[in-house]
């Protein structure tokens, strides 16, 4: 089977395209760069990474810029019809303020930039983000962020919770997220943000080989589509 | 037209920027109860009326300026 290919968004300001690109064809995939400007994702494109980063220098609110990047509206319509988009970081900044994800992403409650690894809990198994965990997982990746304390007002919250799409949580929070709420999974089960790096841990030799799991499981998704098609 | 935007993060919502400036200025010995940090926006618009500007500028905070999830915004002409 040919390597999936996947577009990796480039924004100005976007700084773990690179990494990104790096996990997804350590992991079997055909990464390919989408330029902000672009109207089009690449030929053939079966999954989309938005990466961390800051992009248009997160000026006004981090994200808030980026959603009207041309790409940005390629993106929107690949999502309506189903295809599978992970936003990292700054990605999930992005998806957040486009709509595409529930919540927005506010200051952490320190104020304080925060990198370091953290452990969370995934939530849920049966996604296409997280089909090679297993329920109650704890995997341990890093974070890298001065905004991303996820918020929803109560209700929305809760609403969130009780249809489980709050798919990742941190062990101990770091943030000062609401229900400590480290990735999100949209309604559709098919675009999922997260504030934790996954591809920075994708080798145990660098700290945590954990990321690789929810890379891999986008992948495999992305590859029984294949089949189906086929 | 000149508009001026004041956006807020909601009441209720968690903002630490005030809070740091809130102890900073307890610490100067001033006595608040609370402070809040937002933003301020001026836009020069082109519109024939105050209406027609008022209206550009709501949808420009609708659209771009303020995030309904968490802030909230007033618009006025000085």
């Amino acid at each position: 089977m040919t390597e999936p290919v996947v577009a990796v968004v480039r924004f100005p300001g976007s700084n773990d395209d690179r990494d990104a690109q790096w996990a997804l064809q350590a992991l079997g995939a055909d990464a390919r760069f989408a330029w902000h400007a672009d109207v089009e994702l690449p030929a053939g494109t079966r999954a989309v990474v938005l990466p961390g980063g800051f992009s248009y220098g997160d000026y006004l609110r981090c994200g808030a810029i980026a959603r009207f990047a041309p790409i940005m509206e390629a993106v929107r319509e690949f999502a309506h019809d189903g295809g599978l988009v992970l936003g990292i970081c700054n990605g999930f900044q992005v998806l957040c303020e486009a709509g595409l994800l529930p919540g927005a992403l506010r200051p952490n409650a320190s104020l304080r930039f925060i990198c370091r690894d953290v452990t969370v809990r995934v939530e849920r198994t049966d996604t296409p983000f997280t089909s090679r965990c297993t329920p109650g997982q704890k995997l341990v990746v890093p974070i890298k962020h001065g905004e991303g304390a996820w918020y929803a007002p109560t209700e929305l919250a809760e609403d969130l919770a009780a249809s489980d799409r709050l798919l990742l949580r941190y062990e101990e929070c770091p943030n000062g997220a609401v229900a400590d709420v480290a990735g999100v999974l949209n309604e559709d089960g098919n675009v999922m943000g997260l504030m934790p790096h996954p591809e920075h841990a994708v080798d145990p030799l660098l700290g945590s080989g954990d990321g690789a799991l929810l890379l891999a499981s986008m992948l495999d998704a992305v590859r029984e589509r294949e089949l189906v098609r086929s | 037209m000149k508009a001026t935007v004041l956006v807020r993060p909601k009441e209720g919502i968690l903002d630490p920027q005030g809070d740091a400036v809130g102890a900073s200025l307890r610490t100067l010995g001033f006595g608040i109860s609370d402070a809040r940090v937002g933003r301020l926006v001026e836009v020069d618009v082109e519109a024939g009326t105050v209406e027609e500007a008022r209206a550009q500028v709501d949808e420009m905070c609708k659209r771009l300026l303020a995030n309904p999830l968490i802030e909230s915004y007033e618009i006025t002409f000085p």
